[in-house]
């Protein structure tokens, strides 16, 4: 292969500019995240970062040539087609009605797929959750096995990438941290490419290859972790992690 | 005009605005402060109603299909600017009110007409399409805003669903059927009711006219039919224009900012 053949990052977005209602929520934004990469999208509320995640699936429509998914500009690629390639994860699971197996099913099922009773498993295993948790009603699960519920759901369309929008924000500490771990196991084997909106510095330090820093819809803040957070590290987003931008 | 109305009709109203003067008088008294709405509401009752029996007699008289035609787009676009009126939050209500009103009426007369169940003159459809026109508006304006408080309440569920790559009538379906249902759920419990606890209107006006029982029940069942049809067309169209008011071409969800 030449050496200047470099392939596409998995996620690029140039210059995006974005408003709503008239007000402007992000300005000239620019990201790369590389196949297999976590990235963590980090600042205060209203900063930009659930928008700039609802583009790449184009839940909030980009302009465009600002979004490229392995090079190509995601208005150009059918969006049911591009969300079934993207797995995302909400704040709250949002889970449907019904069961967890019925749950995990949705995705393949508009497909016409049905997934047997062995794939559900293999899924819920994905998402550390045992396999008699299959017939349970959603309404009895806690909200870490919610998320991890929605986690698997979200990997039943055998996605690339998964979104994920401050999945941990509503957990206690013990749940967060089951959710990070099936994360990372899940870029490990199988080499997910992980887009994570957070405000925990714990996960941060875990798990992220790399850092943005958004503020009022702008990256001010971009490196690895421990480029950024070191000791003594004057950069914003260890200003921003002691509480001092805001 | 007073003097065109049969002065027995005239004391049998004034002998009944006894009992509206008896809830005014009960309302000033348990200090409800409604005697001026009920007046007021029934000197309006009066005033329209008399209104549209001398408009309705004149029609008759007239008996051309672009009388009828004319009075019932005058009813249409009534109901379909009251409904959408009532339909706050739902993106061109108004459109949305008018269009699934007028299709569900349309519909249903027109299958009564060529069904031969009314014939098309002044004196069958006019009053037929009152019913219909003014039943479809309830159910336009209960499934509009069912669809709007579903979405709005289970938007996170709706966007989970397009994420995993539903389009948004797919995603929006299970609550759509909940808004249908709500809007068909009166007129079919009345329809399996009726005549168990009270006498339906139009049976009642007819007995009171002079026809006997068995022939007012008749003309009941097949009004009870009729508005279940026209409640089943009207709640249809209006969930498939409603949920498309908050879906983009591109599957996006849009909730109008309050």
């Amino acid at each position: 292969m030449d050496p200047d053949d470099k392939p596409n990052p998995r996620f690029q977005v140039r210059k995006l500019t974005l408003a709503r209602a008239g007000r402007p929520v992000l300005h000239d934004v620019n990201m790369e995240v590389a196949a297999g990469e976590i990235v963590c999208l980090l600042g205060p509320s209203g900063s930009g970062k659930s928008s700039l995640l609802r583009c790449l699936n184009r839940l909030t429509e980009p302009p465009p040539d600002t979004v490229f998914l392995d090079g190509r500009d995601i208005t150009t690629i059918e969006v049911i087609a591009l969300r079934r390639r993207l797995g995302m994860v909400f704040q709250k699971a949002a889970l449907f009605p019904g069961t967890v197996a019925g749950n995990i099913a949705y995705g393949p099922g508009l497909d016409g797929r049905v997934l047997s009773p062995a794939e559900i498993t293999g899924l819920l295993a994905l998402a550390d959750l045992p396999a008699d948790y299959s017939p349970r009603p959603v309404a009895e699960l806690s909200g870490g096995q919610a998320q991890r519920v929605a986690i698997a759901r979200a990997l039943a369309n055998e996605p690339s990438s998964l979104l994920l929008d401050e999945p941990t924000s509503a957990l206690d500490p013990g749940s967060r941290r089951h959710v990070r771990e099936t994360v990372e196991k899940l870029r490990r084997e199988l080499g997910l490419t992980v887009i994570w909106v957070t405000h925990y510095i714990e996960e941060l330090l875990d798990m992220a290859d790399r850092i943005y820093l958004l503020q009022d819809g702008r990256i001010v803040d971009e490196g690895p972790p421990g480029h950024l957070l070191g000791p003594n590290s004057r950069h914003k987003t260890a200003e921003f992690t002691a509480g001092q931008l805001e | 005009m007073l003097d065109n109305l049969p002065l027995d009709q005239l004391s049998r109203i004034l002998a009944a605005l006894a009992l509206v003067i008896l809830a005014a008088l009960i309302s000033r008294w348990q200090r409800l402060d409604l005697e001026k709405d009920i007046l007021t509401a029934a000197v309006r009752a009066f005033v329209q109603l008399i209104a549209i029996g001398y408009a309705l007699t004149l029609i008759f008289e007239i008996d051309s299909a672009l009388a009828i035609l004319s009075l019932l787009s005058v009813m249409t676009l009534i109901a379909g600017y009251t409904s959408g009126k009532r339909g706050l939050g739902v993106p061109h209500s108004g459109r949305v009110a008018l269009l699934s009103i007028g299709f569900g009426a349309a519909l249903t007369l027109g299958l009564l007409v060529g069904l031969g169940v009314f014939e098309f003159t002044a004196q069958q459809i006019i009053p037929i399409a009152g019913m219909v026109i003014g039943n479809s508006m309830n159910v336009c304006s209960l499934v509009m805003g069912r669809v709007r408080d579903e979405v709005n309440g289970r938007a996170g569920e709706i966007e989970a669903a397009l994420a995993l790559g539903a389009t948004g009538r797919k995603a929006a379906h299970p609550y759509l059927r909940k808004a249908l249902h709500a809007g068909m759920t009166p007129i079919v419990d009345s329809t399996k009711t009726v005549g168990l606890i009270q006498l339906p209107g139009a049976m009642t006006g007819m007995i009171l006219a002079g026809a006997s029982p068995l022939e007012a029940v008749q003309l009941q069942i097949i009004v009870m039919y009729m508005l279940i049809g026209a409640a089943a067309f009207t709640g249809l169209a209006t969930v498939w224009l409603t949920h498309r008011q908050f879906f983009t071409p591109n599957q996006q969800l849009v909730i109008p900012l309050a």
